[in-house]
């Protein structure tokens, strides 16, 4: 353990702060929601000034259990302890005055505030009758800001600052409530792997001035480059815990349950001739902005193009757009030569796309339909299961008969409620439907967010069947590893526009800028030169835009990596939240 | 390999740190160069070309002025000619804006152009009326007094929706407000305690709203309509009930006197807007400047405004929502209920059915025009009492224009100002959605 209490960084005129440690412990925590049970008798210690990992799949109650110890949901049995006192928060209030900072995975920051009112916020400065001091509030920013050079500007909005910097001000805002432990729930989930980097560093920098780190986490790159300890949550309860140095393989099985493969068996694509065409595509949003941005690029058949980029640089409008769902489309979109900008959604279907929305409890499935219901939600009105204006529902169950089995469902019966399947299973049905058609071209929008690690890997694997079948697919992911995972070709997209189109074999650092608007050519020679120091972005060489293989030299976990094809980048189980899993995270 | 790329930032290729969203991120419409072209059109073809011969008179100064200022006599047909011109002018300017360099025109030139349009409609409406001669300082201070109402019940709307909660029910709290200071200033022969009364009165209108709206999660369109009817019927049935069987008892309240400062009221055109007022249009600009100053400069105010723009953040900082704005939409149901105390207690002195006449609506949408902002609401509630009064000034004189379509002028305002044609405004981002905690 590194403890460096206030080794670095210039003191502050208020050092009492920094002496101050603090252990927590959680003790029997069992939180339950009606008849589902988010923790099940947890344990935790943290030690003062560690980073302390709770490793996890989504779903497995590794939010509740923050929420219980912030104060935010009450346990239903089990106390916490802090220097070996219990105590009980009744509310986020509690919590902070006893040193507990939060970081939530979304954050909770009013937009059209300042940095500095956002600070205030709750534990605000006033001078005499109740106005605000917010002069006081921004000298403590700059204080914390300069300590750990984060550059942030007090008087800035909240909504004009990107994510990054957005989550330092979360960083700031605990700091400045004198946060002993500070939890950061899926702090990486957002960001670029720079900002990823940048944060670690940051938390590391914390962790040497006297700040214990709870670090919620999937992606176990992060989580092993950054902890202390390893406590791994598996269906609300702990599993176990683990060495940093564990191998990802290991941490993997642990967090599953089982042995699994991070790796996907994936033969060289074997592009033929360009069918998918899209060109200047633009699209506008009804507030006016250009959410697409003159955007130009082919797929071929038999080859995976996968769109990279931080959430929210266009994509969805990009595949909505495809699908027809936008009105305001300019530029032209053409599958075997046919133009599908102003089609009505069912032509497009009808043209042979099949569509995998982001967001399958919404777009993708109707919960309360069964899943043969769901199976055949495009082609309900055609034959066999439709004649006339009747419908036919032994053929619609006979037909949910065999996608069951051939995508491996997990359901007693195909006419329950799609809604009461598992995440992972759901997102089989909506595959399932979308994969029964014979395609042109398919789409899918982050297909395995949410979905447990088993299903991922079937689900991968059917992408793959699709693309050697020799349909053009288009994945559009904000996992930098399923990304790479998949992809022959990988298109970065950043604020609407096409940043580049590079090779699959490209580095991890060179995306990442490129998810930043760096060009490619920019970011390559910028990767090339960058110091690699506690990157994890690691192989400073990595201008391996035509060096597929170099890829496998840049394996953390130092796992082997036979086939060059294959990648061995560990931690394809990541995934998001919120989690429709089987045990879900109830959110408020 | 294609690469449609462009790097944001020039050679650097550092990922953007402190980005401001360039202001071109929104493109620039033609919609306001072109609505105000078509209305500078307008104005050039009615106020213009076919603009009244006569001369328009416009009294300034009123009898007990300290000192008198000559009314101003303009030649109609003339400055027809020469503000629609001028209208035209910025119009072009701001086509020409958008046409070359793609730029929205500057902030003041929609301003202008309102004002300078308002002035050259008024030119051909009194201009060409039967008696081409109205009173300025009458028309402005007869804007204000009809603004009260409208005023008090916008701040009610801004107290309620920056807090998250939509509050329909205006015109229930300015219509109970009324009411009980009918009454209560009838039986107890004291105007000031009938003002007291409204305003507990309009809160506990409010405190409905609030309970089924926060604790029952009711959705808060519908409590907020169930509330203008209900209290319309109560209020309708005591008035028939019991303020009808006695009106020497129960519907005589009196009225509230008008306080005048001396020499101050004496200045002209404003001299009477500000320093000539009842208790309630003191009132008035003391509950613009409060609730302003509360709201954006307080710790309460930044409360408030967290609440309505994201509660669970508010909530994780250890800030109690659904209390916040239960107190908030029942302080809102007091000022509105104040503001209905002027139908009773200043501008008339006795309660009919259905006395506040849709105001609470017309408040709702001068909450909206003004921004969500008290000083905001202030002045778009003047414009609709300005609309409100020059209609019923311009139907005395008797202009060419049916009364009617005068009578329109604050409804057309409403839906204009309404539709965002001034600027896209942004209501708090929570607004009407109940806070639930997980």
């Amino acid at each position: 353990m590194l403890q460096r209490p206030y080794a670095s960084g210039p003191s502050l005129p208020d050092t009492s702060r920094l002496v101050r440690v603090l252990k927590l412990e959680l003790k029997g925590i069992t939180k339950r929601f009606g008849s589902l049970v988010a923790n099940d008798h947890i344990d935790v210690v943290v030690e003062p000034g560690q980073i302390h990992c709770l490793l996890g799949e989504n779903g497995a109650g590794k939010s509740t259990l923050m929420n219980v110890l912030y104060g935010l949901y009450e346990p239903t049995e089990g106390e916490i302890l802090i220097d070996d006192k219990p105590v009980t928060f009744r509310g986020p209030g509690d919590a902070m005055a006893a040193g507990i900072g939060m970081v939530h995975q979304h954050f909770m920051l009013v937009p059209v505030f300042t940095v500095a009112e956002n600070v205030a916020l709750g534990a605000e400065t006033t001078k005499t009758g109740g106005f605000l001091d917010l002069d006081d509030t921004r000298r403590k920013i700059r204080e914390i800001s300069d300590r750990y050079g984060f550059d942030v500007d007090p008087d800035a909005l909240i909504e004009d600052l990107p994510v990054g910097v957005q989550q330092r001000v979360e960083i700031i805002k605990a700091l400045v409530r004198d946060a002993k432990v500070l939890i950061l729930d899926e702090p990486t989930a957002v960001l670029t792997p720079q900002d990823t980097d940048e944060l670690l560093d940051i938390m590391r920098q914390l962790k040497s001035h006297g700040t214990s780190i709870v670090f919620i986490s999937h992606k176990l790159r992060e989580v092993k480059a950054v902890s202390d300890t390893i406590t791994v949550i598996r269906r609300g309860k702990v599993v176990g815990s683990a060495d940093p140095g564990a191998s990802t393989t290991e941490l993997a099985s642990m967090m599953v349950g089982r042995a699994v493969s991070l790796t996907l068996d994936k033969a060289p694509a074997n592009p033929q001739e360009t069918t998918f065409e899209v060109k200047d595509l633009t699209v506008i949003a009804p507030n006016g902005q250009h959410v697409v941005d003159g955007i130009s690029f082919g797929i071929a058949r038999g080859e995976i193009l996968a769109v990279a980029g931080v959430q929210g640089n266009g994509q969805t409008e990009l595949t909505e757009a495809i699908l027809g769902l936008h009105d305001r489309v300019h530029g032209s979109i053409a599958l075997d030569g046919e133009e599908l900008v102003g089609r009505s959604v069912k032509e497009v279907l009808n043209a042979g796309v099949g569509f995998v929305p982001e967001d399958r409890s919404l777009d993708g499935l109707i919960g309360t339909f069964s899943i043969a219901e769901n199976l055949i939600l495009d082609r309900y009105d055609q034959a066999p299961f439709a004649k006339g204006i009747s419908m036919s529902p032994a053929r619609v169950l006979e037909n949910a008969k065999t996608r069951i089995a051939e995508f491996d469902v997990r359901t007693p019966s195909g006419s329950l409620a799609a809604g009461t399947l598992s995440g992972g299973n759901q997102q089989k049905v909506v595959m399932a439907r979308e994969l029964s058609r014979p395609l042109r071209l398919f789409i899918a929008s982050q297909p395995t967010r949410g979905v447990d690690v088993g299903s991922i890997e079937f689900l991968h694997k059917r992408i793959v069947a699709e693309r050697d079948h020799g349909t053009p697919v288009m994945i559009v992911s904000t996992e930098l590893d399923e990304v790479i995972e998949l992809a022959d070709r990988i298109a970065v997209l950043y604020k609407g526009r096409l940043v580049g189109i590079v090779p699959a074999g490209t580095g991890r650092d060179v995306l990442g800028l490129m998810m930043a608007g760096v060009s490619p050519d920019e970011a390559q020679a910028d990767a090339a030169g960058r110091h690699p120091a506690r990157s994890l972005s690691e192989n400073p060489a990595a201008n391996a835009a035509e060096k597929p293989a170099a890829n496998a030299a840049k394996n953390p976990a130092g796992t082997p990596a036979t086939k060059p094809a294959t990648n061995p980048a560990p931690a394809a189980p990541s995934v998001q939240e919120p989690g429709s899993g089987a045990v879900g995270d109830p959110h408020e | 390999m294609s690469t449609t790329a462009t790097s944001p930032v020039e050679g650097k290729p550092q990922p953007e740190k402190n980005h401001k969203p360039a202001v071109s991120a929104k493109p620039v419409t033609w919609k306001l160069p072109v609505t105000l072209m078509v209305l500078a059109t307008i104005a050039f073809i009615f106020f213009g070309l076919l603009g009244p011969q006569g001369t328009a008179k416009f009294g300034i100064s009123s009898g007990g002025d300290f000192f008198q200022l000559p009314a101003i006599q303009v030649p109609a047909f003339l400055s027809g000619i020469v503000l629609s011109l001028i209208l035209l002018v910025l119009a072009g300017y701001a086509l020409v804006l958008k046409a070359r360099a793609n730029r929205r025109p500057p902030r003041w030139l929609p301003a202008v152009f309102t004002v300078v349009f308002v002035v050259a409609f008024l030119i051909w409406v009194v201009g060409g009326a039967r008696t081409p001669s109205i009173s300025l300082a009458g028309l402005i201070a007869g804007s204000v007094t009809l603004a009260v109402p409208i005023v008090f019940g916008s701040l009610s709307g801004v107290l309620c929706e920056r807090a998250g909660v939509v509050n329909i029910a205006i015109e229930g709290q300015l219509l109970g407000g009324a009411f009980t200071a009918a009454l209560v200033a009838s039986v107890t022969h004291n105007p000031y305690l009938g003002l007291v009364a409204a305003a507990v009165a309009g809160a506990l209108v409010s405190m409905v709203l609030a309970l089924f709206a926060i604790k029952y999660v009711v959705n808060q369109i519908i409590v907020g309509v169930v509330l203008n009817v209900l209290v319309s019927g109560l209020t309708g049935f005591l008035f028939s009930t019991v303020m009808q069987s006695d009106p020497e008892k129960y519907n005589s309240p009196g009225e509230l006197p008008i306080i005048d400062i001396p020499v101050l009221s004496s200045i002209p055109v404003i001299g009477p807007i500000l320093f000539k007022q009842s208790v309630v249009g003191y009132l008035m600009y003391v509950a613009v400047i409060v609730i302003w100053v509360a709201l954006f400069k307080t710790k309460w105010g930044l409360r408030v405004r967290a609440v309505g723009e994201h509660p669970q953040a508010a909530d994780t900082l250890g800030i109690k929502v659904n209390a916040t704005r239960f107190w908030n939409v029942t302080l809102g149901g007091a000022v509105a209920g104040i503001g209905g105390s002027f139908f009773t207690l200043v501008a008339i002195d006795s309660f009919t059915k259905e006395i506040s006449g849709g105001r609470g609506f017309i408040a709702l949408a001068a909450m909206i025009l003004g921004r969500w902002n008290p000083i905001g609401a202030f002045f778009a509630a003047l414009l609709f009492g300005f609309a409100d009064n020059l209609q019923s000034i311009v139907t005395i004189i008797g202009t060419p224009v049916p009364s009617q379509f005068m009578a329109m002028l604050p409804y057309v305002v409403t839906v204009f100002a309404v539709a965002g044609l001034v600027g896209r405004s942004r209501p708090p981002a929570a607004d009407g959605i109940p806070y639930i905690k997980g």
